[in-house]
């Protein structure tokens, strides 16, 4: 794990002095609204629907124990005794005081974190493979480069007003659990034939109003280069991004309106310029990087520890909970573990202080003292030992960490939606749960295997609802909640943007109509078959006949 | 007379800024210098000759247009019509490591504190902070942060070339 030396923590230590002063102008009056906006928002705060709300930001989703546990003393000390994980690896806040904000961020930055970045026109968070550095199917861990990539994002002077947010995400595994390909900027890194690292440069990919799959700007970057090369992406982008229109202003649209090739070879061009300039990477900073991600002190372990395998054999919740939420290691005899934040009638990606302060505790007892975020809002335990996955199931089940439904229907990436969000046209949170109750029975769940369910409570998509494989967008209809349901959308390499299948449905038909399209689901699918094989198969005709059988039908334009 | 900062010192604008009004003409005073918009000196170059004259760069204007040194100004302009139009902020960068740019490099329009530490980052050494903000508290906001990850104009190296690393 990264760890700062004096550099990293003046820096930290001199934007929480900026910005406590920027509060201070602001109480003032020194500072409009308009002024303090742009600013607060680059610290992580926003002004919601209760109050202004905090959000912090986790690199690539890694914490340690007594950032957990900070996290927790924060949640107690300033909020209402909880924290929401997003799906971009980074938590929230949902009711500080404005007043409270500057002494919150010094309080973080005693254990190197902050709120930097974390919303505004500028480069956010980068995010990454939640078993970053521990899956089995890994072929370049992905963390060293997430971190330079963080220091120089960081306060980057030419790209701190961009014509809209910018997002990086980093993968380094077969599969794609970083979701690069909705990402402004997706990068894959990659081993070549003679097993040099290089990387695959991805851009224009986004959700939102407007959703698209990244294209293939750069098949191969060697990686001295990365840094240069970002820049050149991010001048083209911050020079002739348009700025008049809100919605048009993300990478995408420039992408798409250049046409990729065209894009690519602007980049090219000012790449040029950059190439083998100051900003090139060394060797030696690549190493000091990857320092900060070596292996932690495992033991060496024989396969698959016998006693493990007993106690699956004799306990099938234990059994369930390992084929869930369990995960293949790298390394012999370990595992890395998810815990489940998505617990029926707990709204999804919430944790109370109290449950940090556990998950702390066992990140020292299980797993060398680390916790990670993921992109699915759950949390992850990554170095387990098969030997003691036991003991940890009992701990996470007193918890109410344990429900084995990883990948399951009711592990529901979920937005806050209008419960909390301003933005809102609906309320995305009960109908995650009512869903949940609806698919309570987990025998039933578990025979129907993997199916994501992405929800947002409007068209920004902070749930990831276009590529879900049933998603579900609150809408508003003459001032009423009702929700559009999308299928077929998939994240991973091959990312896909699921179709709205018809009109919307009210809050309370939602557990039905979820029903009725796994209903269809069963009566297809031909053995073990995954939701979206079977959606692939026989497409979207099915469900719509299904869900729609019996009701008038009505001409609504698609919000999509 | 304005004031400015130059050099983190606070002095005398010695320069009149002229702007375009609503029809789109440009009116220069009879005498001393003059900061002009960059299209209209392109187009008044000859005109302009014999006087002491800079220009000022608009957020969609490309210093790769300019058609000599820019060594030829003593001073260079960008426009902030909005701190966080941040197009600004690459045209400093580009005229000063692309384009080799020596002489004073200004902020215009929306500038205050919180910007300063990023523009002279991106190259620039003058700062016309906005008339109902105070100077004396803006010219603060330069040090905002004295340590830098980044490549930038004023400190080229990376942080990583200056780090100490430990062995
Ligand atoms: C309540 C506070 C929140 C506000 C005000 C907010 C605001 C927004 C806005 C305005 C967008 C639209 C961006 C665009 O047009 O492209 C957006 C997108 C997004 N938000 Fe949020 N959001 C909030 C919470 C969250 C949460 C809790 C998550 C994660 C669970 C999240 C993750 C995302 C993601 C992943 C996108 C994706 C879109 C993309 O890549 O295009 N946001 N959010
Ligand atoms: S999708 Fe909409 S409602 Fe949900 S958090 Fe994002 S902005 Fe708010």
């Amino acid at each position: 794990m990264y760890i700062y030396d004096d550099y990293d923590q003046k820096i930290v230590d001199q934007r929480v002095a900026q910005y406590r002063d920027q509060t201070r102008r602001y109480l003032a009056g020194e500072l409009t609204d308009e002024e303090f906006r742009p600013l607060r928002l680059q610290n992580g705060l926003y002004i919601q629907r209760h109050a202004p709300m905090l959000r912090v930001a986790i690199p690539y989703g890694h914490l340690r124990s007594a950032q957990v546990r900070k996290l927790a003393e924060l949640a107690r000390k300033y909020d209402k005794g909880y924290v929401h994980f997003t799906t971009r690896q980074n938590v929230q806040y949902n009711w500080p005081a404005l007043e409270n904000v500057p002494e919150m961020l010094a309080e973080l930055a005693t254990v190197q974190m902050h709120g930097i970045q974390t919303s505004g026109a500028c480069i956010r968070n980068t995010t990454s493979d939640q078993f970053a550095g521990v899956a089995f199917d890994e072929i370049v861990d992905p963390r060293p480069w997430c971190e330079i990539i963080r220091q120089w994002s960081t306060f980057h002077p030419e790209f701190a007003h961009l014509p809209r947010k910018f997002k990086i995400a980093v993968n380094g595994a077969k599969e794609d659990r970083a979701a690069v390909m909705v990402h402004d900027v997706g990068i894959n890194v990659k081993l070549n034939d003679a097993g040099q690292v290089g990387f695959e440069i991805f851009v224009g990919g986004g959700l939102g109003r407007t959703p698209m799959i990244g294209d293939l700007i750069k098949p191969w970057l060697e990686p001295k280069h990365l840094l240069t090369y970002l820049n050149a992406v991010l001048r083209v982008y911050n020079r002739y991004g348009r700025r008049d229109n809100k919605y048009k202003a993300r990478i995408k649209i420039l992408v798409k309106a250049m046409t990729p090739e065209v894009f690519a070879a602007k980049v090219e061009q000012e790449w040029a310029f950059e190439k083998d300039g100051p900003q090139t990477l060394t060797d030696a900073e690549i190493a000091r990087n990857h320092r900060f991600f070596t292996a932690p002190a495992y033991e060496s372990l024989a396969g698959d520890d016998a006693e493990f395998a007993a106690a699956k054999a004799a306990n099938p919740a234990f059994a369930r909970w390992v084929e869930r939420n369990v995960f293949a290691h790298k390394v012999a005899g370990y595992a890395a573990v998810t815990l489940s934040l998505k617990k029926t009638g707990v709204p999804p990606g919430d944790a109370t202080d109290a449950q940090l302060d556990d998950v702390a505790n066992l990140a020292d007892r299980f797993s060398f003292g680390e916790v990670r975020v993921s992109h699915g809002q759950n949390l992850i335990l990554a170095d387990v030992k098969q030997a003691d996955l036991f003991a940890l199931w009992e701990e996470a089940k007193r918890i109410g960490f344990a429900t084995p439904n990883i990948g399951l229907l009711t592990d529901v990436i979920c937005c806050p939606g209008g419960d909390f969000c301003s933005l809102a046209n609906a309320k995305s949170i009960p109908v995650a749960q009512a869903i949940q109750e609806r698919f309570d029975n987990l025998d039933y769940l578990f025979d129907l295997g993997d199916i994501d369910v992405n929800m947002s409570g409007c068209i920004n998509a902070c749930g990831h609802h276009h590529v879900g494989n049933i998603g579900v967008l609150g809408v508003d209809k003459n001032n009423a909640e009702y929700y559009q349901i999308t299928l077929g959308g998939r994240q991973g390499v091959d990312a896909k943007i699921g179709k709205v299948i018809g009109p919307s449905f009210a809050q309370e038909e939602m557990p039905d109509v979820m029903s009725k399209i796994i209903e269809v689901f069963v009566a297809h699918r031909e053995g073990d078959e995954r939701f979206i094989d079977v959606f692939d198969r026989i497409g979207a005709e099915p469900f719509k006949a299904k869900v729609y059988e019996g009701k008038p039908i009505r001409k609504e334009k698609a919000d999509v | 007379m304005s004031k400015l900062i130059i050099n983190r010192e606070i002095v005398d604008n010695r320069w009149t800024r002229v702007v375009a009004n609503e029809q789109g003409e440009v009116s220069l005073p009879s005498e001393g210098a003059v900061l002009v918009p960059y299209q209209y000196w392109l187009a008044n170059r000859d005109a302009l000759s014999n006087r002491e004259v800079a220009v000022c760069f608009a957020p969609t204007d490309e210093p790769e247009s300019l058609p000599v040194d820019a060594n030829v100004f003593p001073m260079i302009a960008c426009e902030f019509p909005a701190f966080t139009d941040g197009r600004g902020f690459s045209i400093g960068r580009l005229l000063r490591v692309r384009y080799g740019f020596k002489g004073e490099l200004r902020a215009v329009g929306d500038v205050f504190k919180d910007t300063l530490n990023y523009l002279a980052r991106c190259g620039f050494n003058a700062f016309e902070v906005r008339a109902d903000k105070d100077i004396n508290e803006a010219i603060k906001g330069i040090d905002d942060f004295t340590e830098f990850y980044q490549s930038s104009v004023d400190v080229p190296s990376p942080l990583y070339l200056r780090r100490p690393v430990a062995a």
